[in-house]
């Protein structure tokens, strides 16, 4: 891998030298496995390996769950109970799959927040980041539909929902409806085509992360100072690095530990506590439920797209100047979507010359209401439709756009940042001076 | 995850037309002590046998359970029915069998019977389609600490018919039930939001339980909240007849990665501290 000098791989034997000859595939695990990695990481970048770990989980429980399901309306959700009750250790298969989805999505947002405070989507990663926001969407897709499969009440419900906010698109909305469902209404053709796709998905994000791990090798990671490891010469990168292997594998199984640990309490003694029961009941086209949720992961997107309503101001406007081609519900799918878009922009939107948000004074509290905000969207989303939710999400909504249109751009020009530390070295040492014995044991835990 | 007040797609219950929907009525669900509760609690085989009697006498009326096949009432961690009983048992129902083209006494390997209402829902998954209650302010706060769910439902509806508020006209269809939350409530328990004024609404079904309703077989006393406890136990098993053997998995599956983790804290330390400049 270009980028930060360090030792290549070297055949040694006979037998990989006649291997490297023909394939350097050792080559390419030995580069990849031994990455100078800077090595003043702290724990918020132990996210990679628990995604990796979360993709690995779905496809292999996917894999078996499939062999048991049947994608038919009729059978689907007798199917489920079957893999519940008949299928040997298939509560557990089902149960880690679901809540693998959470663990997936929980693991994600936290690897995007950890990079919006880092500036690691900043010069020179933001192809890194335009990947990863499209392994994000595909991860959305995913679940989505993954959700529809067992034929529950949401399922139903929900597919009716999602695939109706692709027909309020001008024009050609209807179009791409009926080729979701494949017919006029959620139906037999959906689950089928939703089976299918939810199989193929994952195996698109495997080949997009292995472009998302050769971006961010490509650049070397980024760290918490967002200081450039040196490549002046393999001495001085080494000062500022230590290979991936073993010391970053170790620490980032060490946290997948941990992670495990929760996943597994939370599989065993309350697996259905994220889920929604209503979908336990088979989905009946003719009994709307009385919400209709979707899960948590998606409620902070759900609740942008339902504050903007008619009365906004915004929408009103948007409706006006467009002669009505632009309605409520159109505006809403476009917030929404909007809302991810904005993100995915972050690197040609921000406009601070420093990359790691320790050493920006102001953006550090805009970015901690941002933060809340994410939250409050996620609250938001599971409330019904009406005062005084329907202010808080629009205001929720407002601010999230605010901060990646406005905030960002701004804070670039009017901030004064703080000193950045000359090197990682520099900064590793300062938490671990040499020689006096430094006492800290954790890399600012709290960032 | 989560909306404030308990969903259910029961409306449809056969509730006259005349009954308007609730809008985000509370109804009241009483925070009973199960014995399967909690990390380590597990089921009372005894309570399940009851239950499934309680079950068999009133509820299999009207109710089916057509995902439950009827051998499993003999498993470990069930109502563990001797395999002689679970066969006598099995033979109280008639099932149509597709290649006699008639039908016959069910056997172990048949499932319950369907519902023989329309109307009637399915109670093989009731205990986890319905949240108990998820509050407040949709957190689900209730449920992480006091575990309320589904079986805490199940004996509060079946404990909950009392006579009608004083709001409701006295033809109002269905039976008052503080609670069950989105069936029919008349507009004069409403306040001028739309919003009820009571708790719990109105519920197709007449009150099943008065207590007494079954002899059990282990001299324990039929009151009506035991009945309604050991059917809401009995319809907790036959949503999730996995759960002991689940906890059990998560228990190993916590305390050996547990171990791991330490293990690998250790290890890690050990790798880290040259290069953080400490002793080891």
């Amino acid at each position: 891998m270009a980028g930060i000098p360090h030792d290549h791989y070297e055949p040694s034997s006979n037998g990989e030298k006649w291997l490297h000859r023909r394939l350097p595939i050792a080559g390419l695990l030995y580069d990849t496995l031994m990455i100078p990695t800077p090595k003043n990481l702290n724990w918020m970048w132990i996210w990679g390996i628990v995604l990796t770990f979360c993709l690995a989980l779905q496809i292999i429980t996917g894999i078996v769950l499939a062999m048991h399901y049947t994608p038919h309306v009729d059978e689907a959700f007798a199917s489920v109970e079957h893999i519940m009750r008949n299928v040997n250790g298939g509560y557990m298969l089902r149960y880690m799959h679901a809540n693998g989805a959470s663990l997936f999505f929980i693991a994600v947002y936290a690897h995007i927040f950890r990079g919006l405070y880092y500036g690691s989507y900043k010069a020179p990663r933001e192809i890194t980041w335009i990947i990863g926001m499209l392994i994000y969407l595909l991860m959305m897709g995913t679940a989505f539909m993954g959700y529809v499969l067992p034929w529950g009440q949401m399922s139903f419900w929900g597919a009716t929902v999602i695939t109706g906010l692709f027909g309020a698109i001008p024009f050609i909305g209807e179009s791409i409806q009926t080729l979701l469902l494949g017919g006029p209404a959620v139906d037999n053709a959906t689950l089928n085509r939703f089976f299918s796709l939810h199989y193929l998905f994952p195996f698109v994000i495997a080949g997009l992360v292995i472009v998302h791990i050769w971006a961010f090798h490509t650049t070397g990671n980024n760290n918490p100072t967002g200081v450039e490891v040196r490549r002046t010469s393999k001495e001085d990168a080494q000062k500022d690095t230590l290979p991936f292997w073993p010391y970053f594998v170790m620490k980032d199984l060490f946290a997948l530990g941990i992670i495990m640990v929760v996943f597994f309490a939370v599989v065993g003694f309350m697996p259905n506590y994220l889920g929604h029961p209503d979908n336990y009941i088979e989905a009946n086209p003719l009994s709307t439920p009385a919400h209709i949720v979707p899960e948590w992961y998606f409620l902070p997107f759900y609740a942008i797209l339902r504050a903007f309503t008619a009365e906004v101001w915004v929408v009103q406007i948007a409706s006006f100047v467009t002669g009505g081609i632009i309605d409520a519900k159109f505006f809403g799918v476009l917030a929404m979507f909007g809302a991810i878009a904005v993100m995915a922009l972050a690197p040609w939107l921000d406009t601070s010359s420093v990359r790691s948000g320790r050493y920006r004074p102001m953006f550090k509290w805009w970015f901690a209401v941002l933060v809340v905000d994410f939250f409050a969207l996620m609250w938001l989303g599971a409330m019904p439709a009406e005062e005084p939710y329907a202010t808080f999400s629009l205001i929720a909504s407002a601010y999230w756009f605010a901060y990646f249109l406005v905030i960002l751009p701004l804070l670039g020009v009017i901030e004064k940042p703080l000193a950045q530390p000359e090197t990682i070295e520099a900064d590793f040492s300062k938490h671990y001076a040499p020689k006096t014995g430094g006492t800290k044991t954790l890399v600012n835990p709290a960032e | 995850m989560i909306k404030k007040t308990l969903v259910s797609a029961v409306v449809a219950m056969g509730l006259a037309g005349s009954a308007a929907y609730a809008a985000g009525g509370e109804a009241h669900v009483e925070d009973f002590n199960f014995s399967f509760e909690g990390p380590f609690g597990s089921f009372d085989a005894n309570q399940l046998q009851r239950g499934l009697k309680v079950y068999t006498e009133i509820c299999s009326a009207c109710h089916g359970m057509k995902f439950v096949p009827i051998r499993t009432l003999s498993d470990e961690g069930g109502p563990q029915l001797p395999d002689d009983q679970v066969r006598a048992y099995a033979e109280r129902y008639e099932v149509f069998d597709e290649e006699l083209d008639d039908f016959r006494p069910a056997t172990p390997v048949d499932h319950f019977p369907e519902s023989a209402l329309e109307n009637a829902p399915d109670l093989s998954l009731m205990a986890k389609a319905r949240a108990g209650f998820h509050g407040p302010y949709g957190l689900g706060i209730n449920q992480f600490f006091k575990g309320i769910g589904g079986p805490e439902y199940i004996a509060s509806l079946l404990t909950g018919y009392e006579d009608p508020p004083e709001c409701a006209p006295d033809d109002f269809s269905g039976y008052y039930n503080k609670a069950f939350p989105n069936g029919g409530i008349p507009e004069s328990c409403k306040d001028e939001n739309g919003y009820a004024t009571i708790e719990g609404s109105w519920i197709a079904m007449a009150q099943p339980l008065y207590g007494d309703d079954v002899e059990y077989d282990d001299g324990h006393e039929a009151t009506i909240e035991h009945e309604a406890m050991d059917v809401a136990a009995f319809l907790t098993w036959t949503a999730e007849p996995k759960l002991m053997a689940r906890k059990q998995a998560g228990f190993a599956g916590v305390v050996f990665l547990t171990l791991l983790s330490v293990l690998l804290y250790l290890t890690n330390k050990r790798l880290w501290a040259p290069v953080k400049n400490k002793e080891d």
